[in-house]
């Protein structure tokens, strides 16, 4: 870490370069996951810290409470709901994937396969969890 | 007596077994909510359905202390798995120094925090007195 700040004869790349550079360098199924499960656990935590702030409105009685559900049930937040339904869901089966490579030798040679097979598994229960969420909005 | 140092990745590396502990928490609390958190997600959005949720069906069931420990183990794995994560983060894109220390103990603040907050709003919410005449009557 030090070593990178001393250097400092070159300049560091900018955003989009550096997002290009992502893009080339084509990590493939591991790379993607990677930083999938990266910014799911990030947006869930974000996610945790309302919940455990809407939950403990509980404390201040039903009107607070309930007069803060609005919020779910708004369109916008749908949405968001949806996107935390997925990134749950995606955390948990890339989650068993890199416990199974991780504990399981040999499993490495396998690891495309798994990203294929976790993939399948998340958009089995995905799908009809996602259809009942956003079924609520035409109701 | 060695007359060179070290890398300094190296130096930093040897002091305990903290990451060590670290990675094998992730596997155990990933694994312990790879269950509890899906449950919980299938539970609220597929099941229930989050529209029917209201401040009576919170407190109608936390009227079993069963739903109390579960929720409050939920909040206990998520959080420490998901600030351990955080952590993890900070490290990867914060360089050492004043602004990691004080990015991460902002971490480690908001978990205080909110655990305190969900700990409360679980252990001190009043059961209906219905609720408890009923459970008289089965326990």
């Amino acid at each position: 870490m030090a070593s990178m700040r001393t250097a400092g004869t070159l300049p560091r790349p900018g955003l989009w370069r550096r997002l290009l550079g992502i893009l080339r360098y084509r990590g493939h199924e591991g790379q993607w996951s990677w930083m999938l499960h990266r910014a799911a656990g990030l947006g869930i935590i974000l996610f945790l810290y309302l919940h455990i702030f809407d939950i403990w409105l509980i404390g201040l009685g039903e009107e607070t409470f309930n007069d803060f559900l609005f919020l779910y049930s708004h369109p916008v937040f749908k949405m968001f709901e949806t996107f935390l339904i997925f990134g749950v869901l995606f955390h948990a089966v890339n989650g068993a994937r890199i416990i199974l490579v991780d504990l399981v030798p040999g499993m490495t040679r396998h690891q495309r396969k798994l990203v294929y097979i976790e993939t399948a598994v998340m958009l089995i229960v995905l799908v009809p969890t996602i259809w009942v969420t956003l079924e609520s909005l035409f109701r | 007596m060695s007359i060179y140092r070290t890398p300094r990745a190296e130096r930093v590396r040897a002091q305990g077994n903290f990451e060590l502990y670290a990675w094998f928490f992730m596997r155990v609390s990933g694994l312990v909510l790879l269950f509890i958190a899906v449950f919980h997600l299938l539970y609220m959005h597929l099941y229930a359905r989050v529209e029917t949720i209201d401040y009576a069906w919170v407190v109608q069931r936390w009227s079993h202390p069963g739903w109390r420990l579960y929720d409050w183990l939920l909040l206990t794995f998520a959080l420490s798995h998901g600030t351990n994560g955080v952590r993890t983060v900070i490290d990867d894109y914060v360089p050492r120094g004043l602004a990691n220390v004080v990015c991460k103990w902002t971490a480690f603040g908001l978990a205080l925090f909110f655990f305190v907050m969900g700990t409360q709003v679980i252990l001190t919410t009043k059961v209906p007195a219905a609720a408890l005449a009923l459970l008289r009557l089965v326990v």
